[in-house]
């Protein structure tokens, strides 16, 4: 029963890390502008000319 | 019965107002304008038609047409440095605010300009910042070419050199980001560390593995509280030394108090705590709070973006005068400004006797010689005759604004406002806290001691203020966006409350009720020749009264000769010398008993030297659906008329009034401005005045609320409190209602948040609810109050308002 200590430690340890890639992509201004991107998905991509 | 037909009315493809000109078409599709029909034609060369098929009329009307070189500026170097953000040599990158955004045509189309302008290698939209940043190629085009491009298509962006701080704003709001990350990550891991806790007793688990879930919450719990909930305490404990309690402090002490407890119950090992309360509370109170910021931003926008200030200046060009809105004054446009006339943009005096008062910006009202050459700065009053300017520099709409609502011009009959609401949200914390002593005091009276704790904590949870707060400003933000659109622009939110309070109207005749442009103007007296019309139209030039104004478009001169010494008394008349020469136009009484004639009317009369030359009459048009008005309003409020001409006109008055209503002929502006000082001292009434900005102004600042109206002119006084367009004002009493039903959605909103405040405190006193519940509560509170707001005033105004716009 003590291998939960273990485990809850790693998970903790994983959930960390995603704690920190959040703070950073919010650092980059990612979440600047939440609304264009659901909006953006939908468009048909246009070719690039040339 | 008679059956109606309908009328079939086109409504334009790309912006959806009505079609006036059937031919306007392409494709089949109706247009309102050319402008609209152009960037239909760009867009489907190109193929970019999905724009219209992501949303019905996209586009905002261009009848607007702007000349070929408007950016014109944009080729200079210093210029586009300030503009640029970054360039190394091939590629550059910029960043522009069009505020024409708000829908997701537009992202479609701004992010697929590259087709319209090669040299664009990628441009991006931020959506809430109503922002575009695009990066392009250096050698391939010009800053001036996009921004020509943005314009071809509909956005032209807002140029201010004075936007450029956009990135402080930026990092500010991350932090809140961060601290709901953080709140989140806490959260989530102390519950999983609880999870035991939740099921079962605390047997089945180690004592080991009891202590390593206690230490990790306990360390988990530390940066929620001093790191993510900073806020609450930041503001809190400031108000405190200010010596007043915030919304906030119920909030910190129920963290505290949370905080403290569960760390006594673990270290003494009677229980395993509640930090996953206290860092729930955290995380949805911070959700809420940002989801209040953002209703919020949009609101301000709207506000800054659209108010326009509703006047027209008279540009000169080609020796042919057209009235124009300031937004379309251009630099180097020759602008002419009359006696007592507000000069709208930076400019130099090239023509004239400048005396100008500042008082309107800075509170001086000695006022300023000018000379030829030199600027005078906007926001500025002319105090002597006509003059003639060069616009220097383009002034945005908001710096007017900001001057209107410049503290300055406060009126002094108004005691900070002491409402309801107001008194209420202030003895709101203390009710609380109260309470929650109340309560905590009775379950420690009955050993309870658990429900104690619980219930302090939940009450000062689920108290919740937001109605107070929110409710006010989102409705009246939300009306004032909607007259604004109606014509009818209202200084600031705290005026629609006091129009709820008038009771009594006083209306002026000249420019208020009739209107000025369709006089019928008689000459009779003494046969001029064309030197004396010259005379008289070159004096008549300088001032911008109705009459003068009928007068001078009745004589049709085209050459001035120069006035000097121009003097107009208010309400009276008008005179000034030319060389040797003295003239004299006005009123019976401004020029001198010594002229009688039988006939009454709307009089102007000339005087040249000692000679009385004849006189004009003019015969006042009532606006279009003023009997209307004046019907509804006598309803609801006691009217009167005062006004500065001679009471030929009083049988259609009282037609229109009805004998209740007082009626003054022949007032001087102290006489209105008494009048109403009598009204209000000695009858307790509450004022409205709608007059003429300019002959007025004593009147308009005396009474409670004071309305300008105006048409193609400049008659703007700064004491006014709001500004209606001429076209309008016979739906003024629709104006009115709509602010009287504002004070009843508040009121709904107020009663709706009360309810939910006394079922939530029913429950946190007897100590059943869960502390995560009740911050769970807090911003779902918060949510239905902004939405039930919004929606409310917005199904009423299209109720209310449908016969002025068919679009809203």
């Amino acid at each position: 029963m003590s291998v939960i200590i273990i485990l809850l430690s790693v998970s903790i340890c994983i959930a960390g890390g995603f704690l920190i890639s959040f703070l950073w992509s919010v650092k980059d201004g990612q979440f600047d502008d939440v609304e264009s991107p659901s909006q953006r998905m939908l468009f048909e991509s246009k070719s690039i000319k040339k | 019965m008679q059956i109606t037909k309908p009328k079939i009315v086109t409504k334009c493809f790309h912006c959806g107002e009505l079609c006036n000109n059937e031919n306007i078409k392409s494709y089949d599709k109706n247009f309102c304008c050319n402008g609209c029909k152009m960037i239909f034609e760009i867009l489907n060369e190109n193929d970019l038609c999905e724009y219209y098929n992501l949303n019905k009329h996209p586009g905002i009307d261009r009848k607007i047409v702007t000349r070929k070189d408007k950016f014109a500026f944009l080729d200079d170097i210093a210029i586009q440095q300030k503009i640029i953000q970054f360039t190394d040599g091939k590629q550059a990158q910029i960043n522009l605010y069009l505020p024409q955004i708000h829908c997701s045509s537009c992202l479609y189309l701004l992010e697929n300009i590259f087709v319209l302008n090669k040299g664009i290698i990628q441009s991006k939209i931020n959506f809430s910042k109503k922002e575009i940043f695009i990066a392009y190629e250096v050698n391939k085009t010009t800053l001036r070419d996009i921004v020509e491009t943005l314009n071809s298509i509909g956005y032209e962006p807002y140029l201010s050199l004075q936007n450029f701080d956009g990135n402080v704003n930026k990092s500010f709001d991350r932090t809140r980001w961060y601290k709901i990350g953080v709140a989140g990550f806490c959260f989530g891991n102390i519950m999983m560390m609880s999870f035991a806790d939740y099921f079962a007793n605390n047997n089945i688990i180690d004592s080991k593995i009891q202590v390593f879930f206690k230490v990790v919450s306990v360390l988990l719990a530390l940066p929620v509280l001093f790191y993510a909930a900073s806020e609450f305490f930041v503001s809190a404990f400031k108000a405190l030394q200010n010596k007043y309690l915030n919304l906030d402090l119920p909030v910190a002490l129920a963290l505290i108090i949370t905080f403290v407890r569960s760390i006594y119950e673990i270290f003494n090992g009677s229980g395993n705590g509640y930090l996953d309360s206290m860092s729930g509370i955290v995380f949805f109170m911070l959700i809420g709070r940002w989801l209040q910021s953002r209703t919020y931003q949009s609101l301000s926008f709207d506000r800054d973006y659209k108010s326009f200030f509703p006047i027209a200046i008279n540009v000169i060009k080609d020796g042919i005068i057209t009235p124009t809105q300031i937004e379309q004054l251009k630099v180097n446009d020759i602008i002419q400004i009359h006696a007592n006339e507000i000069i709208p943009v930076d400019a130099i005096l090239s023509k004239g006797f400048a005396n100008i008062d500042y008082s309107f910006v800075s509170g001086e009202s000695e006022p300023v010689l000018k000379n030829i050459g030199e600027i005078i700065y906007a926001g500025g009053k002319q105090k002597n005759g006509l003059i003639e300017l060069v616009v220097s520099k383009e002034v945005a709409q908001s710096y007017l604004t900001n001057l209107w609502n410049n503290p300055v011009f406060q009126k002094d009959n108004e005691p900070a406002s002491q409402n309801v609401y107001d008194i209420i949200g202030k003895y709101f914390t203390y009710v609380v806290l109260i309470i929650g002593l109340l309560a905590g005091g009775y379950w420690f009276l009955q050993n309870q001691y658990g429900k104690m704790w619980n219930a302090i904590t939940t009450v000062l949870i689920v108290a919740c203020p937001c109605a107070l707060l929110l409710a006010k400003n989102y409705t009246h933000g939300n009306m004032l966006r909607i007259f604004a659109n109606l014509k009818f622009y209202v200084r600031n939110a705290s005026i629609i409350e006091k129009l709820t309070q008038i009771n009594h109207i006083v209306l002026d005749k000249t420019g208020t009720l009739t209107q000025v442009n369709t006089s019928k103007v008689r000459y009779n007296g003494m046969q001029m020749d064309e030197n004396m019309r010259v005379l008289v139209a070159s004096l008549l030039q300088h001032s911008n009264h109705p009459n003068s104004k009928a007068v001078f478009e009745f004589l049709n001169v085209k050459s001035f000769l120069t006035i000097q010494n121009f003097k107009e008394i208010e309400g009276k008349g008008i005179e000034g010398w030319v060389n040797d020469t003295h003239i004299k136009i006005g009123s019976e009484k401004f020029i001198g008993a010594g002229y009688n004639n039988q006939i009454k009317g709307t009089k102007v009369i000339i005087k040249i030297d000692e000679d009385i030359i004849g006189e004009y009459l003019i015969a006042n048009k009532y606006r279009f659906g003023i009997s209307a008005l004046i019907a509804s309003l006598k309803n609801h409020y006691t009217l009167s008329l005062l006004s500065g001409d001679n009471d030929a006109e009083l049988n259609s008055i009282e037609n229109l009034f009805g004998t209740e209503s007082e009626i003054h002929f022949n007032q001087t502006p102290q006489q209105k401005l008494n009048y109403i000082k009598d009204l209000q001292t000695k009858h307790s009434l509450k004022v409205l005045m709608v007059g003429d900005g300019l002959n007025d102004a004593g009147a308009l600042k005396q009474s409670n609320i004071g309305i300008a109206v105006a048409d193609d002119t400049n008659s703007f006084t700064p004491a006014c409190d709001a500004i209606i367009n001429g076209n309008s004002l016979p739906y003024l009493y629709k104006f009115l209602a709509f602010a009287k039903l504002g004070k009843r959605i508040i009121l709904f909103t107020f009663a709706f948040s009360a309810v939910y405040n006394i079922i939530g405190l029913t429950y946190a006193v007897q100590g059943i609810l869960s502390p995560v519940i009740a911050a769970i509560l807090m911003p779902i509170s918060s949510i239905t109050i902004i939405i039930l707001s919004y929606s409310l005033v917005e199904v009423f105004s299209i109720k209310s308002f449908r016969q002025l716009k068919p679009k809203l």
